[in-house]
């Protein structure tokens, strides 16, 4: 081949293990395409450096025979993986000379099992928001363009950076995390795959958390079989991380071939929802044919509180994170406003001064709804309807072993197009926000690409801790879509 | 109503007052890591030298419960006798402060782990109240602010920020300022017998949150005020008894009780209001997203329950039957060290009165003199033990035993080879002291004549045979004697 950058992960992991290429060619391969491809704005920081370092140390490896799964493969990471001794930004200008002094528990376990880090990429700040665009740091756009067009995309968010980067082939695979949409999103607009995993699989410890009942990291990858192996190094439990769950993480990469024969898959028909864009409902037509045809029985299944999952989410959602920023108050480290005249000042112009509007507009949010007068209300309205959508999926899960649903509302937007109204933002995480809710595992795979050329995801909700069964059906969507375009290299500096 | 309970009535203009108190004591648990955290408690270290990721709440940081400190609530609320929830939930409560790295604490609101129990205090007569206990629930510590370091920054030292607290909230039950320190000294020594809280009030690991309200004997409760952080026995009788009486003065003036938090003015003597700022606060409880349920079986509390030693109240009933009288009982068991301390002598084979009244009465006073704790003082059980075995063996005589303990004290030393050498046994031999009566009544010859007359005089008698022979005679021996030569029947 050619273009390294053009390797499946699985690709350059057999290629890398054989020798026919060494980490350092591969790895030269993705810093330069990423040096080529500033225009797209996927990495707040580059980390050249480390990452030929460590693909030095995986070639020594790989030549003294200890090679390690994941041995000499780049990757980026969202930069909201805490990484020891590189600077950590959450997308935020709150943490812009954050340096942490500790490795996110995910991300180790990547270094753990050989990768290569090439940098950090770009993100909605402190994760809030579905198409990067809340970025201290600008936007990053999307590889794709609509076909004769040249209006600037968004990549999905909030880990735009993690799928425009594997998307453009600026690396084998990204770390992304996942609060209401903001892995699989991103997946469904770039053509990507993406897999939320269920709420504990993977340790929270050392992710900047937005909102730690609904947090959780994965992988955004080229394809299904990508996105197995690199679940498969992420997951673990983690004593640092009490919500983190243990049980064993099987070798999903071994299954994915299994088919779907057998397999009943439910389709909710409450995500029928008005607005949808026609091409996606056609595409999420096609998708449950294509698995019937591969032996899959299609059920028609009812969520029936999914109408209140937006709104329980942006209570739960912004709660948790008022309480989770407080911590950037310029005390200790990020922004410190200059010259405060007492405690009070430091921290109203510090925040201010260091947060971006989304962020503030969902601190200001968080705070109402958990503010005396207000709670029972807001918060313990939400938390019990969250024990009902739960409650939802137990139900639809007797009649089937996953669902099949749309991943977005719509293909993805112009810059611009959403930002200035909120509420239009999020009804885009109509279809993802339920799963969090539910701490249910989903997974996005390209599915076709609308006639203007833009790709079209669908999602498959899985019950909890089976993320196996996931990836095969993926896979037996992979396969049928049978999707070859990629986007072309017309950001190429 | 009782008189004693009348007695505690405070006399205003409008007639008799009764002051209300309940007191939440925040109770440093004894743990060498933080609630949260594994960074060191340990206290007087550098500043901001025991501080972890966590306690600094760095971004990415989660808090991971330590199972030690849960323990060390479930032995305090089973020493409290009190209800042990098997399942309780910690929540977090929003504020901003600078000694406040995450901008909230994490603490149990709804669901503490302990429920209600109740603690019996002991009061002067003999009396015991019983105070309920409401709850009890664990939560983090703030830092610490540090306004004098430099004439316009602030520091702040994270040492102190994480360390597990247990929050006891007692009902309001207490009548009288005596009453609430009398209830925060068993506090004290029931956490102290637990190991569960050093009870160290100055060094902070317990402090007082003091609520007051007075209302007419009979009438429901009125509106109550909080006097905060209160580290001192002494302030906090001060600060009750000004705090009553000020909201007397406020009624019986037509006025009302504005409920508010208070701070007690050590040098003034007085409450006064904190600062708006310093208390206005929405905290915004909700449950901690990073933690999950604290849940443990009850199979673990009941081996919690199986290794609790023997508490004050059981130990007062035990000593008290043994014959010691309840207020020597009650100042041998105020401390766990005082009772540990007692009870090797009467593993010594000690009579335990003989034991009980000789430190009362003769150590204890010494150490109390010399400013000293027990565990400072320079005689042993073993050597007290010895001492008053030498007076039942009747080696030497109690005099000659306070002496043998003056000795002690300044040159240590073994109790029965300091007797030996210093020839400080007690005469037996009859003949030596009957010379001893009889040199002493030749030279008296006029008070022989009045004893034998009024015999209560033969007391006289012998405390100057005792004085001859340097107090080393057996006072029984003597009294026998003198009476026999004065002719006094000896059971007269």
């Amino acid at each position: 081949m050619s273009d390294l950058t053009e390797f499946t992960l699985a690709e350059a992991r057999d290629a890398v293990a054989t020798k026919k290429v060494s980490s350092k060619e591969l790895t030269q391969g993705f810093v330069t395409a990423i040096e080529e491809a500033r225009a797209l704005n996927a990495f707040i920081t580059e980390t050249p450096e480390i990452a030929l370092k460590m693909a030095d140390a995986s070639d020594a490896r790989i030549a003294a025979g200890t090679a390690r799964p994941l041995e000499g493969l780049p990757l980026g990471i969202k930069d909201l993986y805490c990484t020891k001794g590189v600077r950590t930004t959450a997308g935020s200008k709150i943490l812009e000379n954050y340096v942490p002094q500790y490795e996110s528990t995910v991300s180790q376990n990547l270094w753990d099992n050989g990768a290569v880090m090439l940098g950090k990429l770009n993100l909605d700040e402190f994760a809030m928001g579905s198409s990067n665009e809340t970025s201290a740091y600008g936007n990053c756009i999307s590889p794709w363009r609509a076909k004769g067009s040249t209006t600037a995309l968004v990549p999905g968010g909030s880990s735009g950076g993690s799928s425009a980067a594997v998307a453009a082939r600026l690396c084998l695979g990204a770390t992304a995390t996942d609060t209401g949409g903001s892995i699989r999103t991103p997946a469904a607009v770039t053509g990507t795959t993406g897999i939320k995993p269920t709420y504990g699989r993977c340790s929270r410890w050392g992710i900047v958390a937005f909102a730690s009942s609904l947090d959780q990291a994965g992988p955004i990858a080229k394809t299904v079989r990508d996105t197995a192996i690199l679940l498969k190094a992420m997951a673990s439990v983690d004593d640092k991380d009490s919500t983190s769950v243990n049980l064993p993480v099987p070798d999903y990469e071994a299954g994915i071939e299994g088919g779907v024969k057998g397999l009943r898959i439910g389709i909710p028909k409450e995500y029928r929802v008005e607005g949808t864009d026609p091409e996606i409902a056609a595409v999420w037509e096609k998708g449950a044919e294509w698995l019937k045809a591969q032996g899959a029985e299609i059920v028609e299944v009812s969520l029936p509180h999914t109408k209140y999952a937006l709104p329980t989410y942006y209570i739960v959602a912004p709660a948790e994170a008022s309480s989770n920023l407080a911590r950037y108050d310029g005390v200790r480290f990020g922004h410190r406003a200059a010259n405060p005249k007492d405690l009070i000042d430091l921290y109203e112009r510090s925040r201010a001064e260091g947060f971006g509007a989304e962020v503030r507009r969902r601190i200001l949010i968080g705070t109402y709804v958990l503010s005396a007068g207000y709670y029972d209300a807001y918060y313990l309205r939400a938390q019990k309807l969250r024990t009902l959508i739960k409650r939802d999926f137990e139900e639809a899960y007797k009649q089937c072993d996953m669902l099949l649903t749309p991943a977005t509302p719509s293909p993805a937007f112009a810059i611009g197009e959403k930002i200035a109204d909120p509420v239009t933002m999020y009804l885009y995480d109509v279809f993802t926000v339920t799963v969090n809710l539910a701490g249910l595992p989903a997974l996005v795979v390209p599915a076709g690409l609308n006639t203007a050329g833009l790709p079209l995801g669908l999602q498959l909700i899985g019950k909890a801790f089976d993320e196996a069964t996931l990836f095969r059906a993926g896979r037996a969507l992979e396969i049928a879509a049978d999707l070859k375009a990629k986007p072309q290299n017309w950001w190429r500096a | 109503m009782s008189t004693e309970a009348k007695s505690k009535l405070i006399q205003g203009s409008t007639g008799a007052w009764e002051v209300v108190i309940g007191l939440e004591v925040h109770c440093q648990v004894l743990s060498k890591a933080k609630l949260f955290s594994g960074a060191s408690t340990e206290f007087g270290a550098d500043p901001n030298s025991q501080v972890s990721f966590v306690d600094a709440a760095m971004p990415g940081m989660l808090p991971v419960i330590n199972k030690f400190c849960v323990e060390q609530a479930v032995r305090t609320g089973l020493g409290l006798k009190a209800q042990i929830n098997l399942t309780s939930v910690f929540d977090r409560k929003n504020y901003f402060y600078a000694d406040l790295p995450a901008g909230y604490q994490i603490s149990q609101f709804k669901n503490p782990i302990v429920g209600e129990g109740e603690v019996l205090v002991d009061l002067p007569g003999g009396e015991v109240a019983r105070v309920g206990i409401e709850r009890l629930h664990l939560e983090q510590d703030a830092g610490k602010s540090i306004h004098d370091q430099h004439p316009d920054s602030s520091f702040v030292d994270l040492n102190r920020a994480g360390i597990a607290l247990m929050e006891i909230v007692s009902r309001p039950d207490m009548r009288s300022s005596e009453e609430a320190a009398a209830y925060l000294k068993k506090l004290r020594a029931i956490v102290r017998y637990l190991g569960t809280c050093d009870g160290n009030m100055e060094e902070g690991s317990m402090r007082a949150d003091v609520n007051v309200s007075v209302r007419k004997p009979g009438d429901p409760l009125n509106t109550r005020c909080e006097i905060k952080n209160m580290n001192s026995m002494r302030f906090i009788v001060q600060a009750i008894e000004y705090e009553a009486r000020r909201q007397i003065d406020v009624l019986e003036s037509g006025g009302r009780i504005k409920q508010e938090t208070l701070l007690f003015d050590t040098k003034l003597c007085e409450t006064r209001p904190m600062r708006s700022k310093e208390e206005a606060h929405d905290y915004r409880y909700f449950p901690d997203p990073d933690l999950l349920p604290l849940s443990f079986e009850q199979a673990w509390v009941d081996e919690i329950a199986a290794s609790l030693p023997e508490l004050p109240d059981a130990k007062k009933a035990r000593f008290t039957a043994m014959g010691l009288s309840i207020y020597d009982a009650l100042v041998l068991v105020a401390e766990k060290e005082t009772a540990d301390y007692f009870e090797a002598m009467l593993a010594e084979g000690v009579d335990a009165k003989a034991a009980a009244n000789w430190l009362n009465n003769e150590y204890f006073g010494r150490l109390n003199k010399a400013g000293l704790a027990l565990s400072a003082g320079p005689v042993s059980a073993h050597a007290n033990s010895e001492i008053i075995k030498m007076v039942s063996e009747n080696i030497i005589s109690g005099k000659i035993a306070k002496d043998v303990l003056d000795i002690l004290w300044v040159e240590g030393g073994d109790p029965r080879s300091i007797v030996e050498s210093r020839g400080l046994k007690q005469v037996t031999d009859t003949s030596a002291i009957e010379k001893a009566v009889d040199a002493v009544m030749a030279a008296n010859p006029d008070k022989v004549e009045a004893a034998k007359a009024k015999p209560t005089l033969a007391g006289w008698f012998v405390g100057q045979v005792m004085k001859a022979t340097g107090g080393k005679a057996n006072p029984a021996t003597v009294n026998a004697l003198v009476k026999a030569r004065l002719g006094i029947a000896e059971e007269g």
